[in-house]
């Protein structure tokens, strides 16, 4: 009887344990959130979204421009990063005990934890210097080149994971590798790929580094790609940092609409992953 | 000579080998993996419209020989056949033969149910997609409607074509799997345990339909079930440590052996 009461008590004592472990790691996040969300709303109204920054001293005025220039930013990182990332997925998986495939692993992994300011860096190399000119492409282009090792690596261990009798059944029926490959094993595997692309763009989507001197800044509303352009996280940057009262009102309500695409992304990752998983019929 | 493949005993009304008629002709056939050999001088022929039944134990080399036979083993590395299979005379490890080409002749049925996570109509309509051997809309769901009458299924699935396939039971997955393979017309079936996952009804399903294909079809089946074996098929394989034991006629094989193993083995002695 004791020895069921102190495993009783013992196993009490470790969930209580383990339940303010997840408290204390959620603390953070909360804080994040309440400031964001407290101060942000106070700034945020509809000219937010539609207007113009105004010259300094002048009240209001908004982000039309950054907003539109993320959602430039990251789309153009998109096209680069989803191709390229999801085909060395499948070169990696399809080729997993060769060397090159090592090594392309290895060289992904290690652009992954290169810091971003040295991808920047390598933009600003790149792009920049030879068009003499900051650009959104480059901005797209350095945002592109981190997302490349995060799709990359997210489609090779998706893949793997689809059992190899789903490609033998293809095989079987007279598919060529290829064929099994991009009609079967991929598909059987989308949406989870498609949940790790959304989340690397929210990833990206709060980078700041990268963007200083690639897309720069831009106080002007501007779709041309080889100009440069504003976005959400280095407009947060420079408001922030500034010294007027204004400008810090208007970083908080930067923040808090970066925050909500982020948060938006991730629900449109789960929800479009579930649809697609109940035609799979796993759900 | 020491001769270490028995060869079947000739009776009147027994097993006469096949010779130049077979569909399936294998010829001293030696099958490694890296180093290692699975099979060891394997000949046997096989015939048309007849059920094949491969059984022994596991690690026998069975499935091995199964998968030989329309190359499936290619895509393992460190595979290698010495020897020859021939099928209607044509030696498909020749390398005038492109293992594809060869896959869509020779359907396979495996083990356990490996259905495409897309809807029933599309796992039919694959192999008639990627072989291109539908030219309409109507003649391709002509044809996944027949192959899902041969396969038995149709009747449960004719509502609900469009649904995901990964939703049927297990038995209906396998009969799914069956109709995806004969979709594309092929000569030969092979099939690697179809039934060693499914329940006594499924099973029963499975094999009164191997009992029905085999008029269209020559069909070899691995299978660990003698029962099965008995029940199904016209000719028994008996495999034994990557040697091939004995071949006859079923009946012959489960009542009169002319080996002792395969005698001690369908009896139940080892295994």
């Amino acid at each position: 009887m004791t020895r069921t009461r102190r495993r009783k008590l013992l196993s009490s004592l470790f969930v209580a344990f383990c339940g303010s472990a997840v408290v204390v790691a959620l603390t953070p996040l909360a804080f994040v959130l309440f400031f964001v969300v407290s101060q942000g709303a106070r700034a945020v109204n509809l000219e937010f979204f539609t207007h113009m920054p105004t010259p300094v001293g002048e009240a209001g005025g908004g982000m039309a421009n950054a907003i539109v220039g993320t959602l430039i930013l990251t789309s153009l990182a998109a096209m680069i990063a989803v191709p390229i990332g999801v085909i060395s997925g499948v070169y990696m998986s399809e080729y997993a005990g060769t060397r090159f495939a090592a090594l392309v692993r290895f060289a992904a992994d290690t652009l992954n934890g290169v810091p971003s300011i040295v991808i920047g860096l390598f933009a600003y190399a790149v792009v920049v210097v030879p068009f003499k000119q900051f650009s959104a492409l480059a901005g797209g282009f350095a945002l592109g080149t981190m997302m490349i090792p995060i799709i990359a690596r997210t489609t090779e261990e998706l893949l793997l994971l689809v059992p190899g009798s789903m490609r033998e059944g293809a095989l079987a029926l007279g598919a060529t590798r290829a064929r099994a490959v991009f009609s079967v094993v991929l598909p059987a595997a989308l949406p989870g790929i498609m949940t790790g692309i959304v989340l690397a763009l929210a990833r990206i989507a709060g980078e700041t580094a990268p963007l200083l001197f690639t897309a720069f800044n831009n106080r002007f509303f501007n779709i041309r790609l080889t100009q440069p352009l504003s976005s959400l996280t280095v407009q947060v940057f420079t408001y922030a940092t500034g010294p007027y009262e204004d400008w810090h009102r208007q970083a908080w309500a930067g923040a808090l609409v970066l925050v909500t695409i982020v948060f938006a992304c991730s629900l449109a990752a789960r929800f479009a992953t579930r649809r697609l998983e109940r035609m799979h019929g796993r759900a | 000579m020491a001769a270490p493949v028995p060869t079947p005993t000739m009776t009147p009304t027994a097993f006469v080998p096949a010779g130049a008629a077979a569909k399936i002709d294998v010829r001293q056939m030696h099958f490694y993996y890296g180093p290692r050999r699975v099979l060891d001088n394997v000949t046997l022929q096989i015939r048309p419209h007849e059920v094949t039944a491969l059984i022994g134990p596991s690690g026998c080399g069975k499935s091995t020989f199964l998968r030989s036979i329309n190359r499936m083993n290619d895509i393992v590395p460190g595979a290698r056949v010495e020897g020859s299979i021939c099928i209607d005379g044509q030696d498909i490890y020749a390398p005038s033969v492109d293992p594809v080409d060869l896959r869509r002749r020779v359907g396979m049925v495996f083990q356990k149910s490996n259905p495409f996570p897309k809807s029933i109509f599309e796992n039919v309509a694959y192999g008639l997609r990627i072989n291109r051997l539908a030219r309409s809309r109507e003649e391709l769901g002509g044809r996944v409607e027949s192959s899902l009458k041969s396969a038995a299924l149709w009747d449960e699935v004719k509502d609900r074509l469009h649904t995901s396939a990964l939703a049927l039971s297990g038995g209906q997955q396998q009969r799914l799997c069956i109709a995806r393979a004969l979709a594309v017309e092929p000569d030969i079936l092979l099939m690697d345990e179809p039934a060693s996952a499914l329940d006594p009804i499924a099973t029963q399903r499975i094999e009164e339909l191997v009992y029905q294909l085999k008029a269209r079809y020559t069909i070899v089946i691995v299978t660990h079930n003698m029962q099965q074996a008995a029940r199904v098929s016209d000719v028994t394989a008996f495999f034994w440590l990557g040697k091939l034991i004995e071949c006859d006629r079923t009946n012959k094989i489960f009542t009169a052996p002319s080996q002792k193993l395969t005698e001690d083995y369908v009896t139940g002695r080892f295994g």
